[in-house]
C-alpha cells in the first residue's frame, strides 16, 4: 500500500545530508533546560516516601512530626487523588501513590513539600508509616507457582485459561500451520530453556517535574517525558480535573528508551501544589529511578526449533513468560509476536503469559520484549546451525520473511528489508575476518513492528519567508533535525531556514508519546503533509496574483511557477515574495496536518559481533561489532547510526552485566549506577554500522523507524559469540563472570 | 543549621553565597548560582554528568560540598566557550552528532577538555579510559570517541 506523493527515487537535496541538529548549541553549553532545570517565585521542593517493604499492607501513615516542621507545607497520601478510578486510571493511580498495600520496594506511599530540597528530605524520614508485612514473590516462574502468594486478586483478565495461578494476569497464543507435523519433518530439533533478568533503561536524566495546580482545577506542568499528552490526560485523570485545564510543557529530555513513556511523580507534584497554591518541584534520585521506575520484564522461555540437513525450519514454537512488576502490561505478546517474525514458517506456535511480581511496574524499554525472544529463538537457531556444520547467515537467508510472506504473527509482510541486512552482512568485511584465539563470533537478527500514532502538526510561514513548525512529539535523540531537512525539503528553502519547537498540550491536538519509533516516521510524515498543504496555500495564492487557476501553478525549488506555456508567461514567484505579500493576499499561511499514519512499515537488522572470554575470569570483552539495520531512507544519517549504535551498546549492557538483583527481603540491591553498571566507554569498540535503505510504502520517502529494532539483535548475537568463544551455550542473561564460570565449570564436569 | 559563608571564583566571576553545610557543589550551582549546565544524574560519583573543574582538577561537583569552594577557582560547562566562540570540543561533537539527548553532554565536554589540556595527543584508549566515568546510554560512544580524537588533532595542528 502506498502513500499518495511518494517519489522513492527522487533526488534529494536536503534529505540523507547531515547537517547540524538545530539545538546543538543549546545542549554543547549547558543552555538546555531539561526536566530538573526549570525553578518558579515561591516554589517549594518535593520528596516522596516510598515503601522499603517488597509487600506489605499500609496500616497508618502518621505524618505529625514532619508536618510540625516550619519548612514543610504539605503531606499527600492516597486521600488526596481521584477516587472511583478504574481500568488503566485506576492501575496508574496505585502506581504513582500506593493504596491499600505497597507492593514493592520502593513504592510510593506519600510525598512532602517543603521550603528546601534538605528540608523536604529531612521531613520525609520523619513520616511514621505503619506496615504489615505480606509474604512475597520477585521471581517469574515462582510467581506461577501454586504456593506464590497471590499479590492482586481478580487483576487477570478474560484471556486467562481457568486453573492458573492468580498471578497470570493475561494470556496470549498465535501461530498457523501444525508445529507437530513441522518437527516430524525435521533432520533435528533443539528444545531448550531460557531466562533473562530484569534491566533497566538507564537513561542518565532522573525523571523531574515542576507543577502547579490551582483550586481552580488549572494547571501547568513542565516535565521531562517522552508523551506530555499522555501526561496531560493522566494527571486530569488523577487529580480529577480536565485534560484542557492542565497544559503540560515537555521539557529536553535526557533519554528514555521507553522508560519515559510513564507517568510517576507529576500527579504528586500537582496534588502538593494545590494543597499549598503553590508551584512543586520534584526530582527523583537515582535510587527512586531504579526502585520504582523503568525496568524490563524478567523473562523464563522455552523454544523449540526443528531444522532439515539442509538448514530450512521445519517449525518453531515459544512458550514465553514475563513478570512485570505488580501491574498486567508484561509484553508477553509482543514477545511471542516478535520472537519467529524473521522467518517464514509454515509451522509456528508461541503462548504468552503476563505475570505480576513484587516489583516495580514495568515499563517499556525499546522494541519492548523483542530482544528477550530473539536471544531465545536465534540462540537455538544458531545451535542448529553449529550440529548441522551449516553457515549462520546462509540458513537466515534460506528462511528469511519477505515480502509476501505471512508473518508468524498473522499478517503478510509489505516491502521489507531482512534479506537486504542479511546479504550486507555477509557480504561485510567483518564477517569474513579472521576469528582470534579464545574469541568466537555471533549472528542474529532482529525484528520490530514500529509504530505510527496519533499525530498533530503545525508549519507556520513567516513574512521573511522562513518556516515554525510545531510537532507533539517530544526530540530525544535528535528529530528536530530530520523534521528540519523534510520541510526544507518540500518547501524547497535550505534547512537553517526551518526551526522546529516541541509545542506544548495547549498549541497542538494529542500526540501519541515519542514510542514504537515513530517520530520520523508519523512527525515526518505530518510534517511533509502539512508542507506540503502550505505548498498548496502558496500556489493559490500565485494564482490569484496571475489571475490563473490554482491547477496551473506548481512548486518547484522553493518557487511557485506556471505549468506550461498554456498557464501564461510568468517569472517564478519564490517562497518569500507570497509570505511577504501574505497578509494582504488572504491572511497567514499556515499548513496543517492531522491524522493516525498506519504504515509504519516494520523494521528488521542483523548483527555481527565477535567477544573474547576469558576462560580463568570470565570476563567477556567485546572486540567487534557491525549493526546492519533497514532503515527504509535515512533521512539524517548520522543520527540513524546513532540509534544503530546506542542501541547495539544497551544491549551489550543488557547481554553481558545489567540486572535487578533482589534480595531474600525482596528488596533491590543495586539501585546504583556503581552496582548497577552499565557499558561505560572503556568497555566497548568502535561500532560499525550500515545504512540499508529498502523504502516503507507507508511514507512518502520510505522511512521506517531506526530506535528499536537495534536493540533486538544484540543478546542473542552477544550469546551467540560467547558461546562459540567458551565452548558452551550460555541460556541465561547477564552473561556476568560467574555465570560463564559455572557454564564452563558445569561442561567441564559433564552437567551441561 | 546555620549557615556557610562562601567567596569564590566561578568561570571566572565573583561569586559568593551562604550554603547549608549538607548542600553539594552541584546544588550550590544549581540552585543558588543558577548554573544548572551541570546535571545530577547519581549524585553518587558514578555518572560523571555533574563533571566540573576545581582548580583545574577534574571532579564530580555532586561529591564536593558547597562550603569546599571558598577560595577556589571553578570552571563549569557555561565557561567553556569564549563568548560567541565555541571550543573546538563543543563545535566538533555538534559536527560528528557526538550526542543524542544531550543530558551528559556538559559533563563530557568538561571532562574531555580537561583530558586535553594534559594529555594533548591521547590514543584512542586513554580516550576511552579517562571517558570512563562519565556514562551515557544514547550513543554507544562511538561518536563522542571520534569526536575527541578529531578535536585533539586539529588543536595539536593549531597550536
Amino acid at each position: 500500500m502506498g502513500v499518495e506523493g511518494q517519489d522513492f527515487e527522487q533526488e534529494f537535496q536536503v534529505v540523507g545530508t547531515r547537517p547540524d541538529r538545530p539545538d546543538g548549541i543549546d545542549k554543547v553549553t549547558g543552555r538546555a533546560r531539561f526536566g530538573a532545570d526549570a525553578y518558579a517565585p515561591g516554589m517549594l521542593h518535593a520528596v516522596c516516601v516510598r515503601s522499603p517493604h517488597a509487600h506489605a499492607k499500609i496500616r497508618k501513615i502518621d505524618a505529625s512530626k514532619a508536618e510540625a516542621m516550619p519548612e514543610v507545607k504539605a503531606v499527600v497520601t492516597r486521600a488526596d487523588f481521584a477516587d472511583g478510578l478504574t481500568g488503566e486510571d485506576w492501575n496508574i493511580l496505585e502506581n504513582v501513590m500506593a493504596g491499600e498495600k505497597a507492593l514493592y520496594d520502593g513504592h510510593t506511599v506519600a510525598a512532602v513539600a517543603a521550603t528546601t530540597a534538605l528540608a523536604a528530605r529531612d521531613a520525609a524520614k520523619l513520616i511514621e508509616v505503619d506496615y504489615e508485612i505480606l509474604p512475597h514473590v520477585t521471581d517469574v516462574d515462582k510467581a506461577m507457582a501454586p504456593d506464590a502468594p497471590a499479590i492482586r486478586e481478580g487483576a487477570a483478565d478474560g484471556s486467562v485459561p481457568e486453573g492458573l495461578h492468580p498471578n497470570v494476569v493475561r494470556y496470549h497464543e498465535s501461530g498457523h500451520g501444525d508445529v507437530e507435523k513441522g518437527f516430524a519433518e525435521a533432520d533435528l530439533v533443539i528444545e531448550d530453556s531460557f531466562v533473562t533478568e530484569a534491566t533497566h533503561q538507564g537513561y542518565i536524566e532522573p525523571h523531574a517535574c515542576l507543577a502547579q495546580l490551582g483550586s481552580d482545577g488549572r494547571g501547568e506542568v513542565w516535565c521531562c517525558t517522552q508523551g506530555h499528552f499522555n501526561v496531560q490526560k493522566v494527571c486530569a485523570a488523577l487529580l480529577g480535573t480536565e485534560s484542557s485545564q492542565v497544559r503540560v510543557t515537555a521539557s529536553e529530555i535526557g533519554g528514555g528508551f521507553g522508560g519515559k513513556t510513564a507517568v510517576f511523580i507529576e500527579p504528586v507534584a500537582l496534588a502538593l501544589s494545590k494543597k499549598t497554591n503553590r508551584p512543586v518541584k520534584l526530582v527523583m534520585s537515582r535510587s527512586e529511578v531504579f526502585r520504582a521506575t523503568g525496568p524490563t520484564s524478567s523473562t523464563s522461555m522455552d523454544i523449540k526449533i526443528g531444522m532439515t540437513k539442509d538448514g530450512r525450519i521445519t517449525a518453531g514454537q515459544g512458550v514465553f513468560r514475563l513478570q512485570g512488576g505488580a501491574f498486567p502490561g508484561a509484553p508477553m505478546e509482543f514477545t511471542a509476536m516478535c520472537a519467529f517474525a524473521p522467518y517464514n514458517l509454515e509451522n509456528v506456535h508461541q503462548v504468552g503469559y503476563d505475570v505480576i511480581a513484587n516489583r516495580p511496574k514495568q515499563a517499556a524499554y525499546r522494541a519492548p520484549g523483542s530482544p528477550m525472544a530473539a536471544f531465545a529463538v536465534e540462540s537455538v537457531i544458531d545451535e542448529l546451525c553449529n550440529q548441522l556444520g551449516l553457515d549462520p547467515i546462509d540458513v537466515r537467508l534460506k528462511n528469511a520473511s519477505r515480502e509476501g510472506t505471512k508473518a508468524s504473527y498473522g499478517p503478510k509482510f509489505d516491502r521489507i528489508g531482512l534479506v537486504e541486512t542479511l546479504e550486507e552482512a555477509k557480504a561485510h568485511p567483518h564477517y569474513s575476518a579472521p576469528i582470534g584465539e579464545g574469541e568466537g563470533r555471533g549472528i542474529s537478527c532482529g525484528f520490530w513492528f514500529n509504530h505510527g500514532g496519533e499525530t498533530a502538526v503545525s508549519l507556520a510561514l513567516s513574512e521573511d519567508g522562513t518556516a515554525a513548525l510545531s510537532v507533539g512529539t517530544p526530540d530525544i535523540g535528535g528529530s528536530r533535525a530530520s523534521m528540519c531537512q523534510m520541510v526544507a525539503e518540500e518547501l524547497g528553502i535550505p534547512y537553517d531556514k526551518v526551526r522546529t519547537t516541541i509545542a506544548d498540550t495547549a498549541t497542538l491536538g494529542y500526540n501519541e508519546i515519542s514510542h514504537g519509533s515513530r517520530v520520523t516516521y508519523a512527525s515526518g510524515l505530518a510534517a511533509i503533509k502539512a508542507s506540503r498543504d502550505a505548498v498548496d496555500k502558496l500556489c493559490h495564492r500565485a494564482a490569484a496574483k496571475w489571475g490563473i487557476d490554482r491547477d496551473a501553478v506548481y512548486w518547484e525549488n522553493g518557487c511557485a511557477k506556471p505549468a506550461g506555456s498554456n498557464a501564461g508567461e510568468f517569472e517564478p514567484l519564490p517562497l518569500e515574495k507570497i509570505t511577504s505579500k501574505m497578509g494582504m493576499t488572504g491572511g497567514p499561511i499556515v499548513g496543517h496536518y492531522e491524522a493516525t499514519p498506519e504504515g509504519a512499515g516494520v523494521s528488521f537488522a542483523t548483527h555481527i559481533v565477535d567477544a573474547n572470554v576469558d576462560p580463568e575470569t570470565g570476563q567477556t570483552s567485546v572486540s567487534r561489532y557491525t549493526v546492519v539495520q533497514d532503515a527504509g531512507k535515512a533521512i539524517h544519517p548520522s543520527y540513524v547510526e546513532g540509534q544503530y549504535q546506542g542501541g547495539a551498546a544497551q544491549g551489550i549492557g543488557w547481554a553481558l552485566n545489567e540486572e535487578y538483583i533482589y534480595g531474600e527481603d525482596g528488596r533491590l540491591q543495586n539501585s546504583g549506577f556503581l552496582d548497577y553498571r552499565i557499558p561505560v566507554a572503556s568497555d566497548l569498540p568502535m561500532i560499525d554500522t550500515v545504512i540499508v535503505e529498502v523504502p516503507n510504502p507507508g511514507h512518502p520517502y520510505g522511512v521506517r523507524g531506526v530506535g528499536e529494532t537495534s536493540i533486538c539483535p544484540p543478546l542473542a548475537a552477544i550469546a551467540n559469540a560467547v558461546s562459540n568463544a567458551a565452548g558452551v551455550r550460555l541460556k541465561q542473561l547477564p552473561m556476568s563472570p560467574p555465570r560463564i564460570l559455572e557454564a564452563l565449570d558445569d561442561q567441564a564436569n559433564g552437567r551441561s | 543549621m546555620s549557615m556557610i559563608h562562601v567567596r569564590t571564583t566561578v568561570n571566572g566571576d565573583p561569586q559568593e553565597f551562604l550554603c547549608d553545610p549538607r548542600e553539594t557543589m552541584l546544588d550550590v550551582l544549581r540552585d543558588r548560582l543558577a548554573l544548572t549546565g551541570a546535571k545530577e544524574g547519581c549524585g553518587t560519583g558514578d555518572c560523571g554528568a555533574c563533571s566540573i573543574t576545581v582548580d583545574d582538577r577534574l571532579v564530580c561537583s555532586c561529591l564536593m560540598l558547597g562550603a569546599e569552594a571558598d577560595g577556589k577557582e571553578i570552571s563549569t560547562i557555561e565557561g567553556m566557550a569564549d563568548g560567541e566562540e565555541l571550543h573546538p570540543l563543543q563545535a566538533k561533537f555538534i559536527e560528528y552528532a557526538a550526542l543524542q539527548c544531550g543530558i551528559c553532554t556538559p559533563g563530557i565536554l568538561v571532562a574531555t577538555k580537561a583530558l586535553l589540556e594534559k594529555n594533548p595527543d591521547p590514543t584512542e584508549t586513554e580516550v576511552r579510559y579517562w571517558l570512563a566515568g562519565n556514562l551515557c546510554r544514547c550513543t554507544g560512544y562511538d561518536k563522542i570517541i571520534r569526536a575527541v580524537m578529531d578535536t585533539a588533532a586539529e588543536m595539536r595542528e593549531d597550536a
